[in-house]
């Protein structure tokens, strides 16, 4: 059982593309050997800056021989048939075998592949591999026509066993498969060759490159949260900056730097940003103070004055680049200072937000108004929502945003406290943004949700209005990300909103703009209102796919869309968590069956006899103890069931509901509905549909699937 | 180590070596372009010999403007007009990396004793229809230059890739002089019987040109010149390839290249002046880069520009 060993050597791979790549390579490779029938007992992939690498173990010295029979056309079928069995089987006529088969004789091909050397297979597969490889960005060089990320200049493929090992002989573009690699390139520079994995991890290791990523990773927390306990200070934790500076280093070495006294007093988020995305460093707090007072930096080498020139080098390049930062901060104040949040956001009404839904200082009134309108409804008090409104994207226009767009919201914040405006207002401007994704927190305080909301709404009714919906997996505004928001923050808060008439009163002010755009005075009958019933509708998809999360069914959901008032999301999730718990209990399941009867036997009857049955069913028709008590039980039901739905407490109405499982079971078991005297089948019609309509106030069960 | 006499001493010194270095490895080293560029690629040298299949190998210096960054002199690392070094060969070579390390290390920066990484960086010039894939180089996490192999250029695939490599020259001075604002960097030798700082030369000019490019310039006229510029590459191209006095085939590719270069430049001062806003902005941006494209698209049919397989 040989193992294989492949490694692809190039200039630097971008580090944002090693961890896909590294899946890519494992899964091409793999996958082509195991079509071609080689098995192989384990794979692993690895990645530095420049190579990545697949190791194959137990993989079988030959593929399997396949033998294969197939069947084709009559010996005396017409010639364009047999010519067609000839080019699918790729066989020649007198390959062929004439058998026998029940009347006739028939043609019969017996396809043999023998079994192939495990080299010429690999050689195949790596071939495809390397020119099919799916980098997100791949480029060509020099004179050639291959296509990788990077310039590519050596393929190491080699087979090895007991015996030894030998280079698998293939030539892509002009490069020629060996056994030799690099090391590190400054470090070790040179080649040199490998026989084995292990040989091949070993010798790369003494040459100063560390194969694998997840250790190159934690040897970097290791050292750098080490150095820091060593001065009392914590590093603060970035999983996706530490895989990013592990795919920019081969022999990660940590080193610390202070921050310069000048800049402490910048926010910390300021710092934080600016380091790690201009210089990728991590954050280092002092725990006694709450304060970001130092760096770490991670270089890619040793050096004879253990790394004094590198700190030097990079302190230098963040004292300018936080200098540019500490102009951005107290420009910024400055002018908020001078004119407030608002005299900032005033140029906003020069930033376009969207040629056709204008500019940001329209959107900012408009969210302005829709707030004011909503803060009732979340218990915000509507000036404070108003005021919030206004000034939540005034740092748009601020310097820091300008130089770093990650920090918008933040910045409003600090910026809204500078000014002297209230605490909800400030913690509204990153709020509102929120929330971010799917697991994003979700804003609480009454202010900041009325916003949320506001902004939510406005964007998605005045894209519905100029009709750029999402479609496929296009979605450039994130719209499916802000339905998803509202429905988060309704739920959240557990908030009572008639959206509809939210997207309505939110649409309004698009209307002359959508009118001017379309170059007429009046819009279509029933525009506005299938704009945003479609818009609904689009709402309650996404609910779906966020309840199907939690574990409740399409059809459950389905059942609760149907009732009245389905705009109000907070209630119609109480219904369907009501009605999913319901049916997951034997009552329920058994109450759905009786429903189910009881309305199967009243449908058909009412179109066969064309007639409603709800004139009410009298209880001095009824004839026996089972109809009789079903009357009885239904008239308890519906006493506790009325205020149980008036108090939206569905799990009481259901409980009452449960109650009625056993009467009806008994009904059914003892009467029959379809009598000869039509004035009693009339009368337990009337009563199945008692039946009918008790149930369905709560869901329209007959959405129930099973 | 490398010994402390071997360091250079001034922006003067540092740009010599550099120009001995690519000369030793092969390149034609050409004189700036006569024209306001905002970068070394407007250099036609780049632009268009990253064109067809003609083997190249330049490099040289490029006095560029950037109008928006002005800032009087005042900005220690800020500057209206700078100079950048520029390297452009084609085919790329295989060894190209390891030619620019030597670069650093003929400008005095010992690889043994600094951290030099490659980070991605993928470059695109809008205005010239241009892009492609590479590094920013990063010497002690400081960006010290631009290393990109040409993909397409006026929206021609290139083939073969050119590798280009572009050095801001007084970022990389200061880092290896160790000087923290620009005007205070030697120009000549300090030791010189005149010796001349950054700031005597171009302090000045920094802060007159800071007054031009966001005041003092007449917006009508830049305007004006602009659409000018735009008819003018227009019209040079039109003109029929052969030339009706001497009969020959000639193409006025680099003619009309010129008013794209003009072009580029009247919109970067324009946009500093601050009269166009973020939706026309857009539409200069493709006006020039259609200027871009038909000149690309005369270059590759003329002598220099053309590619083998249309040439057989």
């Amino acid at each position: 059982m040989p193992d294989l060993l492949i490694e692809l050597f190039s200039e630097e791979i971008p580090a944002r593309m090693q961890a896909r790549a590294r899946e890519d390579l494992r899964k091409l490779v793999t996958d082509g050997l195991v079509a071609a029938g080689l098995t192989y007992a384990s794979a692993g992939a690895f990645s530095t800056p420049r190579r990545l690498t697949l190791s194959v173990e137990g993989l079988d010295a030959t593929s399997r021989p396949v033998r294969e029979e197939r069947k084709g056309p009559r010996t005396d079928a017409p010639a364009q048939a047999i010519e067609g069995f000839l080019r699918s089987t790729g066989l020649t006529l007198d390959r062929l075998e004439r058998r026998s088969d029940k009347k006739a004789e028939v043609f019969f091909a017996v396809i043999e592949r023998p079994g192939r050397p495990a080299a010429d297979i690999v050689a195949e597969v790596l071939e495809a591999a390397i020119r099919d490889f799916p980098w997100p960005k791949s480029m060509r060089w020099g004179s050639g026509s291959l296509r990788w990320v990077r310039p590519l200049h050596s393929i190491l493929c080699l087979l090895a066993d007991e015996a030894g090992s030998s280079i698998v002989p293939l030539t892509v573009d002009g490069i020629v498969a060996g056994n030799t690699t690099e090391g590190h390139r400054f470090m070790s520079p040179g080649r040199f060759p490998v026989s084995s994995f292990d040989d091949y991890r070993a010798r790369l290791a003494r040459a100063h490159v560390v194969l694998d990523a997840a250790e190159r990773e934690a040897a970097i927390w290791n050292a750098a949260t080490q150095q820091a306990f060593a001065l009392g200070l914590e590093v603060v934790p970035d999983a996706g900056l530490l895989a990013e500076v592990a795919g920019l280093v081969e022999w990660p070495v940590v080193l610390m730097g202070r921050i310069g006294e000048d800049f402490l007093h910048l926010p910390p988020e300021v710092l934080q940003t600016s380091m790690r995305e201009h210089q990728k460093f991590f954050s280092v707090k002092n725990p006694k103070t709450g304060r970001i007072e130092g760096f770490v930096t991670v270089a890619n080498r040793e050096t004879a004055d253990h790394g004094e020139t590198i700190i030097k080098g990079n302190a230098k390049v963040l004292a300018a680049r936080l200098s540019d930062a500490r102009f951005f901060w107290e420009n910024d104040l400055r002018t908020v200072k001078a004119q407030g949040l608002e005299g900032m956001a005033a140029g906003l009404a020069n930033v376009t937000f969207h040629n056709k839904l204008g500019s940001q200082a329209d959107r900012i009134r408009r969210i302005e108004a829709l707030a004011r309108e909503i803060a009732p409804v979340v218990g915000a008090s509507p000036d404070l929502a108003a005021e919030a409104a206004r000034v939540v994207k005034a740092d748009l226009q601020s310097a820091m945003v300008g130089e770093f767009p990650e920090l918008q919201g933040t910045m409003g914040g600090y910026y809204a406290r500078a000014a002297g405006l209230p605490e909800a207002v400030a913690d509204a401007c990153k709020a509102h943004y929120q929330p971010l994704g799917p697991s994003d927190d979700v804003p609480t305080d009454p202010v900041a949700v009325a916003v949320a909301l506001a902004d939510k709404i406005d964007t998605l009714t005045g894209f519905w209005a100029i009709d750029e919906k999402p479609t496929g997996s296009k979605d450039p505004y994130a719209l499916r990300r802000a339905a998803l928001g509202v429905i988060r923050l309704v739920l959240g808060n557990g908030v009572r909103l008639e959206l509809y008439s939210k997207l309505a009163s939110a649409q309004v002010p698009h209307l002359p703009a959508i009118a001017r755009d379309r170059d007429i005075t009046l819009l279509p009958d029933n525009w506005q209102r299938d704009t945003n019933l479609d818009l609904l509708a689009f709402f309650h998809d996404r609910l779906k796919v966020y309840l199907r999360d939690q574990g409740i069914r399409r059809d459950v959901i389905d059942a609760c869309l149907a009732m009245p008032g389905n705009d109000d999301l907070t209630l119609l999730v109480k219904r369907a968590e009501a009605l999913a718990a319901f049916l997951k209990t034997d009552d329920g399941e058994n109450l759905l069956q009786g429903f189910k009867r009881a309305n199967n036997i009243l449908t058909q009857a009412e179109a066969k006899d064309g007639v409603e049955y709800s004139f009410g069913a009298d209880p001095k028709f009824a004839e026996g103890p089972e109809e009789t008590a079903l009357f009885a039980a239904l008239d308890a039901a519906e006493a506790a069931i009325a205020p149980a739905m008036g108090a939206e407490d569905f799990a009481t109405a259901m409980a009452a509901m449960a109650a009625l499982r056993a009467p009806i079971d008994a009904f059914f078991t003892a009467v029959q509905i379809n009598t000869d005297n039509p004035v009693i089948r009339r009368n337990r019609l009337n009563l199945l549909h008692r039946i009918r309509a008790i149930c369905g106030q709560v869901a329209d069960l007959t959405r129930i699937e099973g | 180590m490398t010994a402390r006499s071997d360091l250079p001493r001034s922006f003067q010194e540092i740009i010599l070596r550099l120009m001995t270095y690519w000369g030793s490895k092969g390149c034609a080293v050409l004189q700036p372009y006569d024209m306001e560029v905002g970068a070394g690629t407007f250099h036609p040298a780049t632009t268009l010999r990253a064109l067809g299949s003609k083997p190249w190998a330049a490099a040289y210096v490029q006095p560029s403007r950037r109008p928006t960054d002005g800032r009087y002199g005042e900005n220690p690392n800020r500057l209206q007009h700078y100079y950048q070094y520029q390297v452009l060969i084609k085919p790329s070579p295989p060894d190209l990396q390891d030619l620019y390390l030597g670069s650093l290390r003929a400008i005095g920066i010992d690889t043994d004793l600094h951290d030099i990484r490659f980070v991605e960086d993928d470059w695109e010039s809008p205005t010239l229809g241009a892009w492609g894939l590479g590094w920013e180089v990063w010497c002690d996490g400081m960006e010290v230059s631009q290393f990109t192999y040409f993909q397409q250029v006026g929206g021609h695939d290139c083939r073969p890739v050119s590798g280009e490599l572009t050095y801001g020259l007084e970022r990389l001075a200061m880092y290896v002089l160790g000087i923290d604002h620009v005007m205070d960097m030697p120009f000549n030798d300090p030791d010189a019987p005149i010796p001349l700082k950054y700031g005597d030369i171009f302090r000045q000019t920094e802060e007159e040109y800071s007054r031009h490019n966001f005041d003092g310039a007449t917006t009508e006229m830049l305007l004006r010149h602009f659409e000018d510029a735009e008819a003018e590459c227009d019209r040079l191209l039109a003109q029929p390839s052969v030339d009706p006095k001497t009969g020959k085939y000639i193409v006025m590719a680099h003619p009309a290249y010129d008013q794209c270069i003009k072009a580029s430049h009247l919109f970067n001062l324009l946009d500093a002046r601050g009269v166009i806003s973020v939706t026309e902005r857009q539409a200069y941006i493709g006006r020039v880069r259609a200027l871009a494209k038909k000149c690309a698209d005369a270059f590759v049919t003329t002598e220099a520009g053309r590619s083998a397989e249309d040439a057989a």
